[in-house]
């Protein structure tokens, strides 16, 4: 029994809804009670998805348990292919029916149906949302998709995109371009916005652009060793890894590297010096596997900030993850606890967290800034406009995204500068924020209303010493600007117990401010 | 001001035969209830013993996170949990044990059934018994199935509130006694015109911390303040408390009509009731005739959702002047509904139980002026033309009550006023 607050990942079942309902004509006929229901809205309210998903749920109820419920199943799969005539089905069970055994792959092979009904096993109580996905598309390509003579011309497949995933429908766009450009066609974009027949021609195009990981790597690796199809290992965001990437597909398809960059704005963006502000900012990622490691080395490479850790809650990850971590000298995280999340995110007080909307919700709470930067996402990260992750122009809309939330340059600098004034001082966030944010000190008392710090000295346990922080040393470090204040204190009290330094006086402060100038 | 309403229907829907289907239900689970009890009781926790897909069901219907660490989580049961019973008690033991450290605030516990904890029968009454022993008198502990083979969306809420009825002490005391999960402002309102009446004293339930709890006894009275609440209902006629049988207190008519038979039970004169409830009848129905101006001549279809359905129905043909197509309930208990259902005129369909695919069908045909459905449903209708109120907000808002009336009218009208507003194509 694990207990759990907030969850980064569905069940497995939601997994196989994003890839049933990113496709056309695929019906998953779905063993569950009522209730499981709920899931139809993630799609018809956060990605604001004007059809429903096309599952139904036999919807059992306790009555029907001690009686036959298979006989529910059967009626509402023959059913569905009446009303709905898709080209194919999945078939599977939610967590409560895989207790019940009915063996709905089974059960759907007695029916005869004139179509496919592929039997999913999403083991619920093992797995997670992520593996629901890859592990369906697996199941759908490994029983439709067959070995076909290779198009005439140089194709690819793009491969990973589902419903509900993080701005996959723009990076298909921005992908598709970047294909183009080198003279390479799309065969099929799968799951999403595929048929069961176009799933059926996947095995003509000449490689697989594997998008997603995540959602995609064991359809991906058995089309390898299948239809002898090669697939790409660079995941095209950030402008390194696009270059990268284009690379990569020149040498698989046997073509020229060309990269169309003349919309590409971020580096230059990056470089004025406007953006100088932005230099050795301490970020932390969490996110998925695939993104966290894309975007550290943005972070780092295009960005210029400094990764002070990273982590990601899906364990298929974990291994690449840890080895990307040690190149940057951090530990990684890997976990889907979202108080340990927080736990260590209040640990290194980092000026910016790049992460889900689950980091979003410590970010606020901690008044850390925060940009999104993978699933799980909410209805604010499916906008109207086009803003992919990928590509040219995902970079672009990645370095506006990722400095919004950022005081910016030269309003920091006034804020320091101006911090005792009443209204424009530090707590009073960035001006182009419509709210102020609610801000909690990391482990700093407000002062009272009179201006005077509580007479009694902080004490902080940092191991084997107790350190006392002085009033007039916490009045100091209270000037200090918000979005540097928790780095400060941290700073300043690992300074202070490496000298066995027991109280800090406002020398200490500015002692151990100089010790880490740069 | 009585003589103001229309009169009674000759014929309500009370003997209309009812629709009854069996198929998919597109609605929540019993434990959606948690996302708002837990903010009504202030001192309570709520621990579902269940799979990935309650946790998931309840930060995804929350719709969005609440920032502060909810008093809500889930115990995920995992592939061990499965193995053995007497693992799974043990389990349990330890990560209640681990919460209430965590959390000594924590006055009473709910521990929450669900679909898989109750298809493997892990016995929670029992382990709510232990665990009340073992944390007396500190925590109380209780349980409760909020599972969806067991029940729909509020009656989340019913097993909440009817686990809590066999535990509160005896009393002999004439009290009053509302039941239901009020927003406190309207929980106020209420209280405030019923005790300017005289009446008194007066208990709700759930109250807002443990503390402040009561007794129940054969002189407690009580007046149901939602439908769905029929559970809670039995286990009060168990302990001889009597009910106050009343149309739901939705829109003036509905809310006069409610507190008149809590008056009529504290022998209220008609001149004092009149006194306390003629300004805010007044104000109500200025509000909702405003409100519903949008709404009058127009077609209503609800999708079965909360139980709410015959009641709001009620006040949208009556108040609003708007036809109903069709009404459908997850479920509809005459005992409790007959009041409704005798002021609701003859002409729709009434619908218990759903087969979405079917009801969609009837729905499409009847392209009704608004549909009432729930947030599955709700876009792909407005992709296809129809107009749409989703239903989940008539659970969130108050809406309650003399001063909310106009607001109900409003949630009904916002959407018939928005697609009236935009304008999205090219000018002339």
């Amino acid at each position: 029994m694990k207990l759990t607050v907030w969850t980064y990942e569905g069940p497995p079942h939601v997994g196989a809804m994003r890839v049933a309902t990113g496709m056309k004509d695929m019906h998953y006929v779905l063993h569950a009670p009522q209730g499981d229901t709920y899931a139809d809205l993630l799609f018809t309210m956060i990605e604001r998805r004007n059809h429903r998903p096309p599952v139904t749920y036999t919807t059992f109820q306790a009555r029907d348990l001690g009686a036959d419920t298979a006989y529910l199943f059967k009626d509402a799969a023959t059913a569905a292919y009446e009303r709905f005539k898709p080209e194919a089905m999945i078939v599977g069970a939610s967590c409560t029916a895989e207790l019940i055994q009915d063996d709905p792959g089974g059960l759907a092979e007695t029916l005869g149906l004139p179509i496919p009904a592929i039997p999913l096993e999403l083991p619920s109580y093992q797995r997670k949302e992520n593996f629901g996905a890859d592990e369906t598309f697996y199941q759908i390509v490994k029983a439709l998709a067959t070995p076909m003579e290779k198009t005439a011309r140089v194709t690819a497949n793009l491969i990973g995109p589902t419903g509900l995933g993080f701005r996959h429908r723009d990076d298909i766009v921005e992908v598709t371009g970047l294909l183009m450009d080198m003279g390479i066609e799309v065969n099929v974009v799968a799951p999403m916005p595929a048929s069961p027949s176009d799933i059926a021609k996947l095995g003509q195009a000449h490689f697989n652009v594997l998008m997603y990981p995540e959602t995609a790597e064991t359809a991906a690796r058995y089309m390898e060793r299948e239809f002898g199809q090669p697939y790409t290992k660079t995941v095209p965001i950030g402008v390194g890894a696009t270059r990268d990437f284009v690379k990569e597909v020149a040498q698989i398809a046997d073509v020229e590297p060309v990269l169309d960059d003349s919309r590409l704005r971020m580096p230059w963006y990056s470089a004025s010096v406007d953006s100088t502000y932005l230099t050795g900012k301490r970020v932390f990622l969490f996110g998925d596997g695939t993104h966290v490691a894309a975007c550290a080395r943005i972070a780092r490479d295009e960005m210029g900030f400094e990764v002070v850790g990273m982590g990601c809650y899906n364990r298929e990850q974990a291994r690449m993850l840890r080895g990307l971590a040690t190149d940057y000298g951090v530990d990684a995280l890997i976990t889907d606890d979202y108080l340990e999340v927080e736990r260590r995110i209040e640990e290194l007080a980092p000026e910016m967290i790049l992460g889900t909307q689950m980091e979003r919700h410590i970010g606020k709470r901690l008044g850390i800034p925060c940009a999104v930067i993978s699933a799980p996402v909410h209805v604010q990260d499916f906008p109207a406009r086009y803003s992919p992750q990928m590509g040219i122009e995902g970079a672009n809309v990645i370095f506006d995204t990722w400095v919004h939330p950022l005081v910016m340059g030269l309003e920091e600098h006034l804020l320091t500068m101006f911090r005792e004034d009443f209204e424009f001082h530090d707590d009073a966030g960035a001006s182009h924020h419509g709210h102020k944010a609610k801000l909690r000190e990391m482990g700093i008392k407000e002062p009272s209303e009179t201006g005077t710090v509580t007479p009694e000295p902080a004490q902080v346990n940092t191991g084997p010493v107790e350190i006392v922080w002085l009033p007039a040393a916490e009045k100091e470090l209270k000037k200090i600007p918000f979005f540097v204040r928790g780095k400060a204190k941290r700073n300043t009290e690992t300074f202070a117990s490496e000298r066995g330094v027991q109280e800090i006086s406002v020398d200490t402060l500015y002692e151990a401010k100089a010790h880490y100038a740069r | 001001m009585t003589e103001q309403f229309s009169p009674p229907p000759s014929r309500g829907c009370s003997d209309t035969p009812v629709l009854k289907q069996r198929g998919q239900h597109e609605v929540f689970c019993g434990l959606t209830g948690i996302i708002w009890l837990h903010r009504k009781m202030q001192d309570a926790f709520f621990l579902v013993v269940g799979s990935r897909t309650c946790a998931h069901l309840l930060q995804s219907a929350a719709g969005v996170m609440i920032f502060a660490e909810p008093r809500f989580a889930t115990a995920i049961l995992e592939e061990t949990d499965l193995a053995g019973m007497a693992d799974a008690q043990q389990e349990l033991d330890r990560v209640v044990s681990e919460l209430l450290e965590r959390r000594p605030d924590i006055k009473q516990l709910f521990i929450v059934g669900s679909c898989p904890s109750e298809v493997i029968k892990l016995d929670l009454a029992t382990a709510a018994e232990r665990m009340s022993a073992q944390f007396a008198p500190n925590v109380r502990v209780l349980s409760y199935s909020g599972s969806g083979i067991e029940t729909t969306f509020t009656q989340g809420e019913d097993a909440c509130l009817a686990a809590m009825v066999p535990v509160m002490p005896k009393t002999d005391a004439r009290e009053l006694l509302l039941v239901g999960a009020l927003p406190d402002v309207v929980e106020e309102q209420a209280v405030g015109l019923l005790e300017a009446m005289g009446i008194g004293p007066i208990r709700v339930l759930p109250a807002s911390r443990v503390n402040d709890e009561y007794g129940i006894g054969p002189n407690t009275l009580y007046a149901l303040t939602q439908p769905f609440l029929t559970d809670t209902h039995e286990a009060l006629q168990r302990r001889h408390a009597q009910h106050i049988a009343a149309p739901f207190p939705f829109g003036e008519e509905g809310t006069t009509a409610w507190l008149r038979a809590i008056a009529d039970q504290f022998g209220v004169s008609d001149a004092k009731f009149a006194e306390v409830t003629d300004a805010p009848r007044a104000r109500a129905r200025k509000a909702v005739a405003q409100a519903s101006e949008a709404l009058r001549g127009k077609s209503v279809f609800f999708f079965p959702d909360s139980q709410l359905e015959i009641p709001l129905a009620r006040f949208l043909t009556r108040e609003c002047g708007m036809d109903a197509v069709e009404v459908g309930s997850p479920f509809i208990h005459r005992a409790v509904m007959a009041a409704d259902l005798d002021l609701l005129a003859e002409g729709p369909t009434i619908a218990e139980g759903q087969d979405v695919d079917k009801q969609l069908d009837r729905c499409r045909d009847a392209r009704p002026d608004l549909t009432v459905c729930g947030l599955g449903l709700a876009n792909p209708l407005e992709a296809e033309g129809l107009t749409t109120k989703w239903a989940i907000e008539l659970v969130f808002t108050p809406v309650h009550f003399y001063e909310q009336a106009g607001d109900l009218a409003g949630l009904f009208s916002r959407p018939v006023r928005r697609r009236d507003l935009l304008k999205l194509e090219a000018a002339e």
